[in-house]
């Protein structure tokens, strides 16, 4: 309620539903099979090097990068290639998928070895070697970000561990389970990359994971590794989103259309900062995800290490099953997550959770009319104008959009989840981002003619 | 068969409906008040013109061939806010006019919530002064509190018009903040309008920055101009309008700026109207006018988003 009355306060808070932070992460082992696909990333994914009748053990390479951006994809189970297929995807692109039948036996591929880093370049390419991807539900290919062009001086790593989302939990279970790892990958990542400083951004509402960093920060010290600053935030939505976390940790506005590290910052997600500390100790590529369960429809929720490909079907099957007929399932958190078409859709690399929602749940309320209270606006972490984009949006009016700044929209939903005539803002939102690229492409082609 | 849709999957539980009721809830002390003020015909007011203003919502909708919307209470608001500003002894045909202009002619032929560029009560309460002054502009009150032995309500004149002319003894300041003296039903009652105004301020339905502009810009304007400060504040229209008018959502800005604006514009023309008018109050016409500014006090006071720089001209 504090500030309710002033009309400032800036962020909203949903109730956190964070019933599974105190579950420790369970590994699900003995699927029958596992189908991955070959893109799980921004940008291009990779080609099947892979054929059908192949044997491959978990960590085996199963395609080779289309690009510069792209990361190997690996196998996640050791046993025989079944098929290998191209699918649309929920988004309705298409990937490539390769189904892999497990034989029992989880052998370990001998390909999997200990990477050698010396420099900044080896140690970019183990990054891309291991395939890993921005773990925070992003996808951005790590190896990428932590390599920003030479212009850009970046002074700053922060490590984000506000897991803003209501629902999920993993971050929080990585921290308090592998605090110092997190804290050793973070500080090898910055020595690697030549960046001063490391910030680690956890909201207030995981205090425990806040003292275990906190504690391995100061071992860290002690045994000469380096410093890291823990920075304890409000809990709010959305911290936890990049240009959001940077102003809350360190004050800086990264510019509209810009990048953190016009800043000065890099930003990666604990999970990926904590895979990387074990990746350098193990070689294990990224084959196994953590993901919370949890919903109205699961029967008992909790954090679990499931193999990336696997079955969201399987998966619950494994985990205890449902409770409830399942109208929505969603990778990911209830306010940014993707809503899957099929029980069957596999793990990817950057879920961090599978919500399964019951009919309640699921319902969609119907609009009315904009009554113009100013919710939307106050909600926005970046003081746009909501209820305003969403008319010029549903008018298809693309100059107005731009001169609102859509473009510059995070799209973390915060304005439908506030708005009391329950309009779809975002969404119109997003139809709107893409009227103004379209119209701004169309007017370079014009530009370019003439 | 699954569900698809697009992000977000989860809704904060304010809608419409119970943010319209939380302002119904606001006017209860209000009308509370009103009764003993006033007597049995006061309460009786407000759900005529409660009950009249949801019937003309509902068949202008129905009319207009448009998704019913009367489940939503905005109108029962309105009907409130329009009871609260006609005296007690006002005609109900009068009344009922009056809620006929508000929904149907402010309101629906405009496109109906939202839609609507002018406050409807406000609105309404002007149309019916200029066009029924006789019925509207004698006030009353319970003879009680206007020195008379009668147990009944008996005409007496308002504090603002005694400023006004001049002539006549105002009650005392106490009086003047319980409300017992005659005036429109639902304005009389300050510290029934401020429990409702701090019920409203604390549970997020409205903020602070349009009320107090306005309130504190009327204040200023009156001591500049010489006049009776806490006469013109605890009188009139006043604190009704800062709390239920001037925080309308539909009719005025979203942005704190604006509402400050809105507020000080608000207050300017009232003390204006109150003290060089040939009327002894100005606050409706006051809103309206703003009302009428809204859109491009938004627009001048859009901020610039986190980030953001001017667009090149090209």
């Amino acid at each position: 309620m504090k500030m309710k009355w002033l009309g400032l306060s800036q962020a909203i808070h949903p109730a956190d539903k964070k019933g599974t932070a105190g579950l420790a992460i369970k590994p699900l082992s003995g699927f029958s099979r596992v189908t991955i696909p070959l893109d799980m990333q921004v940008g291009p994914g990779c080609e099947s090097i892979v054929k059908k009748g192949d044997h491959v053990d978990i960590g085996d390479p199963l395609g080779k990068p289309l690009g510069a951006w792209s990361v190997p994809v690996h196998a996640s189970v050791s046993g025989e290639v079944e098929s290998v297929q191209e699918q649309i995807l929920s988004d309705g692109s298409r990937a490539q998928y390769v189904t892999i039948v497990s034989d029992g036996k989880d052998t370990v591929s001998e390909l999997v070895k200990k990477p050698v880093v010396t420099d900044h370049a080896s140690f970019i390419e183990a990054i891309r070697v291991s395939g890993l991807v921005g773990l925070g539900g992003a996808a951005f290919p790590t190896h990428i970000k932590l390599n920003p062009p030479p212009d850009k001086k970046v002074d700053t790593l922060i490590v984000n561990a506000a897991e803003c989302e209501p629902y999920i939990t993993t971050d929080n279970r990585i921290c308090l389970e592998n605090a110092y790892e997190c804290v050793a990958g973070a500080l090898a990542t910055a020595f690697w990359c030549g960046i001063e400083n490391v910030v680690f951004g956890i909201e207030d509402n995981k205090k425990d994971a806040a003292v275990a960093l906190k504690k391995a920060a100061k071992r860290a010290k002690r045994d000469g590794r380096g410093s890291v600053e823990i920075k304890v935030l409000p809990t709010s939505y959305p911290t936890g989103a990049e240009k959001v976390l940077i102003r809350l940790i360190n004050g800086r506005i990264v510019p509209e259309g810009g990048l953190p590290a016009d800043v000065g910052v890099i930003v990666q997600n604990v999970t990926t900062i904590w895979f990387i500390a074990r990746y350098l100790r193990t070689g294990m590529p990224l084959v196994k995800k953590w993901i919370t369960l949890d919903g109205g429809a699961v029967k008992t929720p909790g954090n679990f290490e499931v193999p990336i490909g696997s079955s969201i079907e399987e998966v619950i099957e494994k985990a205890g099953g449902l409770k409830a007929e399942a109208r929505k399932i969603i990778m990911g958190g209830p306010m940014m997550g993707v809503a899957v078409d099929d029980i069957t859709r596999p793990i990817l690399k950057h879920n961090n959770a599978i919500l399964v929602f019951t009919e309640e749940e699921a319902a969609l309320p119907e609009e009315s009319a904009c009554i113009h209270c100013g919710r939307c606006f106050r909600a926005c972490p970046m003081k746009l104008m909501p209820a305003a984009l969403d008319k010029a949006a549903r008018a298809n009016n693309a100059t107005e959009l731009d001169e609102r700044h859509v473009l510059n929209c995070i799209e973390c939903g915060s304005c439908t989840y506030v708005c009391p005539a329950k309009r779809y803002l975002v969404q119109n939102i997003r139809n709107g981002k893409t009227l103004v690229r379209a119209a701004r492409a169309a007017a370079r082609e014009k530009g370019g003619q003439s | 068969m699954l569900r698809v849709s697009a992000s977000p999957h989860i809704r904060d539980k304010t809608t419409t409906r119970s943010v319209m009721l939380h302002v119904v809830i606001a006017l209860v002390p209000v009308i509370i008040a009103s009764t003993f003020i006033f007597g049995w015909r006061a309460p009786m007011l407000f759900g005529i013109s409660a009950a009249s203003a949801a019937l003309f919502e509902a068949l202008a909708r129905i009319v207009m061939k448009r998704k019913q919307t009367v489940g939503d209470f905005s109108a029962v608001v309105t009907g409130l806010l329009l009871a609260a500003s006609l005296p007690a002894n006002c005609p109900i045909w009068v009344l009922l006019i009056g809620n006929f202009v508000a929904i149907v002619v402010v309101k629906q032929m405009f496109g109906g919530l939202g839609d609507n560029f002018a406050n409807p009560a406000v609105t309404g309460r002007i149309v019916l002064s200029v066009s029924f002054t006789a019925q509207i502009s004698t006030y009353s009150v319970l003879g009680k509190f206007a020195g008379d032995a009668a147990t009944d309500l008996v005409s007496s004149a308002t504090p603002l018009a005694i400023v006004g002319q001049g002539q006549g003894s105002l009650p005392s300041t106490l009086d003047l903040f319980l409300g017992c003296h005659a005036g429109c039903i639902g304005e009389t009652s300050v510290v029934a309008l401020l429990i409702g105004g701090i019920f409203l301020l604390l549970t997020g339905i409205i903020d602070i920055w349009a009320p107090i502009s306005f309130i504190g810009t009327t204040a200023l304007f009156m001591l500049a101009t010489g006049q009776d400060v806490l006469v013109h504040l605890l009188s009139g229209a006043l604190i009704l309008a800062a709390f239920f008018m001037v925080t309308d959502y539909v009719t005025t800005p979203t942005t704190i700026l604006g509402k400050i604006i809105f507020g000080v514009g608000a207050g300017l023309l009232t003390g204006l109207l109150r003290v060089y008018s040939a009327m002894p109050e100005g606050v409706s016409f006051a809103i309206l006018l703003m009302n009428i500014l809204t859109p491009h006090i938004e627009r001048w006071t859009t901020p610039m988003t986190v980030g953001g720089a001017k667009h090149a001209k090209s």
